[in-house]
């Protein structure tokens, strides 16, 4: 039988999934415990989230929490820096450390049967490292000079300026890494006060998944254990989600000079809403039709209508506490301009002059909700998803849940969604790119002069 | 754990029109993949008109004659995830598909093999010329760094062989290119004589077939291009300094080695790890633990199906002297060639490709899933089914075939040495670097 070349096939019936049945348990010590069964590849993954992210860097001592997340590899017990990294490739282990705004989050991979020798090994990289002077010394001056060459990355340079620029000094206005002058201030002993405050049992998550029972799943990290309960109060540490946002002011127009730039690197967005909003799966819906993925209106506008980028987007940067909006590409020099006015133009459209159309609608909702299964393929995608449902404190059924919730978004949602989270009279917007090149074509957007930011990290 | 334990098991067929077909079941989850090889990448590219494979891969996604739009929307309305990539050696495109939609996904891919032309305008053709002009300032003009890659590809090869130019190719030949050079280049390259089709996930083996010969079966065989094969070697060392807008210097090493799957690649593959990769590897423990005279290092032996590179990084420490970094490295190598890797280095390079062979496992579809996988076999062995093996080249390699790789191919060989330095301070460069200049 040949192809039927008239029409495009349909999509049958969405194939029925059964998503994973998360199994709490609570250690002894408070230390709480999610496993997941996962049955397909021989394979465990542990994912340790504890509170405590970037956010929790003291004012002056931005790029504390990091350089805490990346001392547990450094050394614990009689076990050195390369003692560890030994152990782990024995295992052949996936090791890594993820610091967020709220949450420093490790994750280990291991085949089954090495389940129980990379919790012990996770659980004494974390619970005890050494924090010795000398490691400290090291890992801070590769920090400091990793910062130096941040300076030569544009989009690096971009994250940076425009935390800086809408959140000003709250403490989600830094990247993790931290700026030169407050990492330079940091002593050991400012390490050791974060570790012994943030890293305790019942400020922590562990999410198990793998090819095991949950019993077995829970017995192999049976070294978590003996992470003693804190003696002191925890109270050192206030929350960056609890600290009142600044003011958003009105739109405004920054620039950090970048000389002979091949392209504009752009940020334009403003602090918008929780991650806990009811509006949230309308503005899943919303984002996906801005700017949220190929066939969006940004990206078919600016890539594939005018060819000005490889691709933009749009996409909120999730943490706790107010979160932004933000929209990023990458443009040829000489289309910044036109660039920064048609994304505003399509902003205002989506909150007011153009509705999105059913099409639009539609594509929105299947893509998000026919593609959800595949993102349960891995043992690191399942754990890293269930432990985002406790870092949001989302419900076990939210995977269940989510299908129903995006189907159920109306086009009034999303305008009306988008109406509430977006505004154009406070979008901030940020350049990395040539300053001469285009100076004279910024004040036709009506934003008045660029504020000149320092390249300085 | 044994052979066995690990395998990515298939059935292959070949369509009368001469495309294979590979199928692979895994039900874990609703989803099915969708991996088409095509086996052209910028290596079958003439000089003046690189970057010609890479444009042509963009062009594939702006519609077809039965579908004459964007490729995105149908997909993503069936909740799709999709992709497409090019590289010297072949071109991929990819869609993972819940299992309702696979039909969705054969008709289109199996509509752009058959039927692009008609399709393709000359506007839809100059908008992807400009986004690939962007896509190059983006990955390469503005990122620091970026242009090392084209510096390094003309100084390890003669201009003629085509591994000289780099994938993403020069920007005066993408802004020389001409619509009538898609017409012959598709052509040539683009049928089912020179493609080879997987399927892998949620789907019944006979089913698969089915669809493969339903979607693809009607098209019309083409001719096998010719095959291309160029001799690579360097008759002396090269030393070369490139100026970038970079804070600090850094120092690329690279040899020419042995194509993907030949004798020695798996054996570099394990020196490199051992070299380079994690804080138990030599020039890591050498050059930023202990002296710290680097911020980093890496090792990669660069596989590809012609012929080779081993590469090798360090990033100067502020104030350090790239000489200081190459001294230490040319220590270790010789080391390395002169006694092997020791017994816990071989054990620890073992356990990591066995553990990396299962992770790979997990995935079926996208960049290095299973079905890419199965395509990578097929294309460039003519079988699918060389998984287990290729993790038995692993297990075979000893202490002394990694010693002979690393005297032969590293100790024993030219080398081009590339010096990438802040802008005006060739100072700062190997001594004796000649300057490169790179667009």
């Amino acid at each position: 039988m040949a192809a039927d070349r008239s029409r495009l096939p349909d999509v049958g019936v969405d194939p029925a999934f059964t998503f994973p049945t998360i199994v709490r348990h609570v250690m002894p010590n408070g230390l709480a415990v999610r496993t997941v069964e996962h049955h397909s590849v021989p394979i465990v993954t542990y994912v340790l989230q504890i509170e405590g992210g970037s956010g929790a860097d003291g004012r002056g001592q931005e790029g504390l929490a990091a350089m805490v997340a990346d001392m547990a590899d450094e050394g614990t017990g009689s076990m050195s820096a390369i003692d560890i990294s030994d152990a782990l490739s024995r295992i052949g282990a996936d090791y890594d450390v993820d610091v967020g705004a709220d949450a420093t989050v490790f994750t280990l991979t291991t085949l089954t049967r090495f389940a129980e020798r990379g919790a012990a090994l996770l659980s004494d990289m974390t619970v005890r490292p050494s924090l010795h002077q000398e490691d400290f010394d090291r890992i801070r001056q590769l920090r400091l000079d990793r910062l130096k060459q941040l300076k030569d990355s544009a989009p690096a340079t971009a994250e940076r300026a425009f935390l800086r620029l809408i959140y000003g000094t709250h403490p989600y206005g830094h990247l993790a890494i931290g700026a030169d002058p407050a990492l330079r201030r940091l002593s050991l002993d400012d390490v050791r006060l974060f570790h012994s405050q943030c890293v305790q049992p019942t400020r922590a998550t562990l999410v198990i998944v793998g090819a095991l029972s949950h019993q077995q799943l829970l017995d192999a990290a049976k070294r978590f254990v003996e992470w003693p309960q804190a003696g002191l109060s925890v109270d050192g540490v206030v929350p960056a989600s609890k600290v009142a946002p600044p003011a958003q002011p009105g739109a405004r127009l920054a620039l950090v000079p970048r000389e002979g730039a091949a392209q504009s690197e752009l940020r334009v967005g403003h602090l918008s809403t929780l991650r806990t909003t009811p509006d949230y799966p309308s503005l899943l819906v919303m984002n996906a039709v801005l700017g949220g993925q190929f066939a969006s209106r940004i990206n078919l506008k600016l890539r594939e209508e005018k060819a000005f980028t490889y691709g933009a987007r749009t996409g909120f940067d999730w943490r706790r506490g107010l979160s932004p909006f933000v929209l990023q590409a990458s443009v040829h020099t000489a289309a910044t301009a036109e660039s920064i006015a048609d994304s505003f133009a399509e902003i205002e459209g989506i909150r007011a002059t153009r509705p999105p159309t059913s099409d639009e609608l539609a594509l929105a909702k299947a893509s998000l909700t026919r593609g959800y299964p595949r993102n349960f393929e891995t043992t690191q995608q399942v754990a890293r998803s269930v432990a985002q449902l406790a870092l949001y404190d989302l419900p076990d059924s939210y995977f269940a849940d989510f299908v129903p919730k995006i189907n159920a978004v109306s086009a009034a949602d999303v305008t009306r969604a988008a109406a509430t989270h977006l505004d154009t009279s406070k979008l901030a917007t940020l350049i990395v790119g040539d300053q001469s090149a285009i100076a004279d074509s910024l004040p036709a957007l009506g934003l008045g002069e660029p504020h000149v930011l320092p390249l300085e990290l | 754990m044994t052979t066995s334990d690990i395998d990515l098991p298939y059935t292959k067929r070949t369509l009368a029109n001469g495309l294979d077909v590979t199928v692979h079941e895994d039900h874990h989850v609703p989803i099915v993949a969708v991996n088409i090889w095509y086996h052209v990448g910028s290596k079958n590219e003439q000089p003046g008109r690189t970057g010609f494979a890479h444009l042509f891969e963009h062009l594939m996604f702006e519609g077809s004659e039965h579908h004459n739009s964007g490729f995105f929307v149908p997909l993503q309305q069936a909740g799709a995830l999709l992709n497409g990539s090019t590289n010297t050696d072949r071109t991929n495109y990819w869609e993972v598909v819940p299992t309702s939609a696979i039909d969705r996904a054969l008709w289109m891919e199996s509509d752009r093999m058959g039927y692009l032309l008609p399709a393709l305008t000359p506007q839809r053709f100059e908008t992807q010329r400009d986004v690939v002009l962007n896509e190059r300032r983006q990955n390469y003009e503005n990122r620091p760094y970026g242009l090392s890659a084209m510096a390094l590809s003309s100084a390890l090869y003669a201009p003629d062989h085509p591994y000289s130019w780099t994938t993403i190719g020069s920007a005066d030949d993408i802004r020389a290119m001409q619509l009538d050079d898609v017409h012959a280049f598709f052509r040539t390259y683009y049928h089912p004589a020179n493609a080879s089709l997987v399927l892998a996930g949620d789907i019944e083996t006979e089913r698969a077939f089915d669809l493969a010969e339903k979607y693809f079966g009607e098209l019309q065989a083409g001719t096998s291009p010719a095959r291309v094969s160029a001799r690579a070697a360097l008759s002396r060392d090269v030393n070369l300094v490139l100026e970038d807008r970079v804070e600090l210097p850094r120092v690329y090493l690279a040899w020419h080695s042995p194509a993907m799957y030949a004798d020695g690649d798996a054996d570099l593959d394990l020196a490199a790890d051992l070299l380079a990769n994690g804080k138990t590897s030599r020039l890591y423990r050498s050059l930023v633990y202990r002296s710290r005279i680097a911020l980093d290092v890496s090792a990669f032996q660069n596989s590809r199906e012609l012929t080779s590179f081993f590469l090798l990084a360090a990033t100067a420490a502020p104030g350090q002297a790239l000489s200081d970094i190459v001294t230490r490295v040319d220590d270790e190598l010789r080391n390395l060639a002169a006694t092997g890797p020791a017994d816990d280095e071989m054990e620890r390079g073992l356990a990591q490709a066995e553990a990396h062979f299962m992770y790979r496992l997990q995935t079926i579809g996208g960049f290095g899933g299973k079905s890419d996988q199965l395509n990578a076999y097929n294309v460039l062995l003519g079988t699918p089914g060389f998984f287990a093996r290729d993790l038995d080249r692993y297990r075979q390699a000893t202490r002394e075939s990694v010693r002979a790789a690393a005297a032969r191919f590293l100790v024993g060989a030219s080398r081009v040495t590339l010096s990438v330095v802040p802008r005006g301070r060739r100072d700062l460069a190997m001594a004796g670097a000649e300057p490169v200049s790179v667009s």
